[in-house]
């Protein structure tokens, strides 16, 4: 519980004394680079595969005669726009900008870069910590999109290639009775798994101590810490937006 | 001139510091010396607002920089440089950004003016040439440098330096300790310098405080060091032999 009330101040002292709007701006889009456009190819990779992995194993499991080939789609669709996209991702995006974000604020503590910012006046944890978040809530839901697309491509592919489904069938089947709401579900999802990945990684980064051990601590944690948090979110967000 | 009065500070239970008070003087380099583990760091982190004392103030010109709000804290912090021990240089940065770096947050100041600032920051220091290098490209002595040029760049009135000295060979120690005195009285600012090196105390040392376990013990000159009649500071100045003899001849 203690954590957790440091993490809430944590959050409170980035909203307070900001720097310009010009400053953040400029952060944020090197932020946003840093973030998304250097995720997308692993990002995309890893959908790609998911993607064709989940078709051969729903066509795989679909033994009966009785059901229609499209539905291999239709559950390749379900399952990357609810699940995979927005959720696998996450744990990738906690592994790989996470463990950078608490990394490199851990570094910049104990190399005393965060005292310097404050000897100068500058509230550190707004000045380091807002711009991530902020790019994150934009970049990741991109990314999000970029995986849903990729997994489906990945599953087309692999679908028609080894003969497993037709593209007829593929593109009737994702179509098959599709729920928009699924896209804003998944969005949704994206949003919440950003903040919480991008603020308890900067956050286990942010109060590291100690030297080069610690700082390998804290970004073990903030993977862990994120995942976590990801995982009991994925749930409550299932609870609270599927009462339709 | 900065002002500290009855400054106490313990970590979990432990004493670091105990009752500090004293005076840092305005074109003066102030020292605070004593052995490792005395207390010297907290102290000075104590006096700039990166550690809250457990009791006691700090003046700054008169404003209780302990007991102020965060603007007004935010506001002194704008007057101060700081020089930490490994530079603390921003490594995504180059030397000629990290220096800016005060110019751009703090001020409003035209890109060629700040360039300009940058450029006599970094002659004043001895560097040139280095603009665009990054910091893990440049020495410990350089990147000392870089930091004192980043930390006089928007004009301090007050200037802190954690062991200057720290990693470098005596020959570059005593530059950057050349190069702090130079900068207090060109720029008429108060400096304080933390350090544990006999060459920096007798080189630049104007106003000394010697700090003991916690406890203020001493404080003087560099002249009245040698005679304080104080047994641990005698036992910390005379620790090694070129003191040693220096005592002897004396």
């Amino acid at each position: 519980m203690k954590g957790f009330g440091q993490y809430m101040i944590f959050l409170g002292t980035l909203v307070v004394r900001r720097e310009s709007f010009k400053t953040y701006y400029k952060l944020i889009i090197e932020e946003s680079v840093q973030i998304g456009v250097k995720s997308v190819a692993l990002v995309a990779l890893v959908a790609t595969f998911i993607g064709a992995v989940t078709t051969v194993q729903t066509a795989y499991n679909m033994v009966s005669p009785l059901i229609p080939k499209y539905i291999i789609a239709q559950v390749v669709r379900e399952m990357v726009v609810l699940e995979l996209a927005p959720t696998i991702m996450a744990i990738i995006f906690a592994g790989k900008v996470g463990s950078s974000m608490a990394g490199g604020l851990g570094t910049m503590r104990i190399t005393e870069q965060i005292d310097a910012l404050e000897v100068m006046g500058i509230n550190s944890a707004s000045y380091l910590v807002l711009p991530k978040i902020v790019a994150s809530l934009i970049m990741y839901p991109l990314l999000v999109i970029v995986a849903g697309f990729c997994a489906i491509l990945g599953g087309y592919l692999v679908g028609s290639i080894a003969g497993i489904i037709s593209p007829t069938d593929f593109i009737y089947g994702l179509r098959f009775y599709f729920d928009s709401y699924a896209i804003t579900f998944a969005l949704i999802k994206a949003l919440a798994f950003a903040f919480l990945i991008s603020s308890i990684s900067s956050f286990k980064g942010y109060y590291t101590q100690g030297g080069a051990l610690e700082v390998g601590i804290s970004t073990t944690a903030a993977v862990t810490s994120s995942i976590m948090a990801v995982l009991i979110a994925d749930y409550l967000l299932a609870q609270l937006l599927y009462v339709r | 001139m900065i002002k500290i009065k009855n400054i106490s500070k313990s970590f979990t239970g432990k004493i670091v510091l105990e009752g500090i008070s004293g005076e840092f003087d305005k074109g003066k380099t102030n020292l605070i010396i004593g052995s490792s583990g005395t207390g010297k760091s907290v102290l000075l982190k104590c006096i700039v607002g990166l550690i809250t004392p457990d009791e006691g103030n700090v003046f700054y010109d008169l404003r209780n920089f302990t007991e102020a709000d965060k603007e007004i804290k935010a506001e002194i912090r704008r007057e101060i440089g700081m020089l930490f021990q490994g530079g603390a240089l921003f490594d995504s940065k180059n030397v000629e950004k990290n220096v800016m770096f005060p110019l751009d947050i703090l001020t409003t100041m035209p890109y060629e003016q700040k360039i300009e600032r940058v450029n006599f920051c970094l002659q004043r220091v001895g560097l040139e040439n280095v603009n665009k290098k990054m910091p893990s490209e440049i020495s410990g002595g350089m990147k000392k440098r870089v930091g004192i040029a980043r930390a006089i760049v928007n004009n301090p009135n007050y200037l802190f330096c954690d062991e200057p000295n720290s990693g470098l060979d005596p020959q570059t120690s005593i530059l950057i300790d050349d190069l702090i005195g130079e900068i207090t009285h060109e720029f008429n600012i108060t400096t304080v310098v933390v350090t544990h090196d006999m060459n920096s105390v007798m080189g630049i040392g104007e106003k000394i405080m010697f700090l003991y376990k916690g406890h203020k013990l001493w404080e003087g000159s560099s002249q009245e060091i040698m005679h304080s009649g104080v047994k641990e500071l005698d036992d910390f100045v005379f620790s090694n032999k070129v003191m040693q003899n220096l005592k002897e001849r004396l």
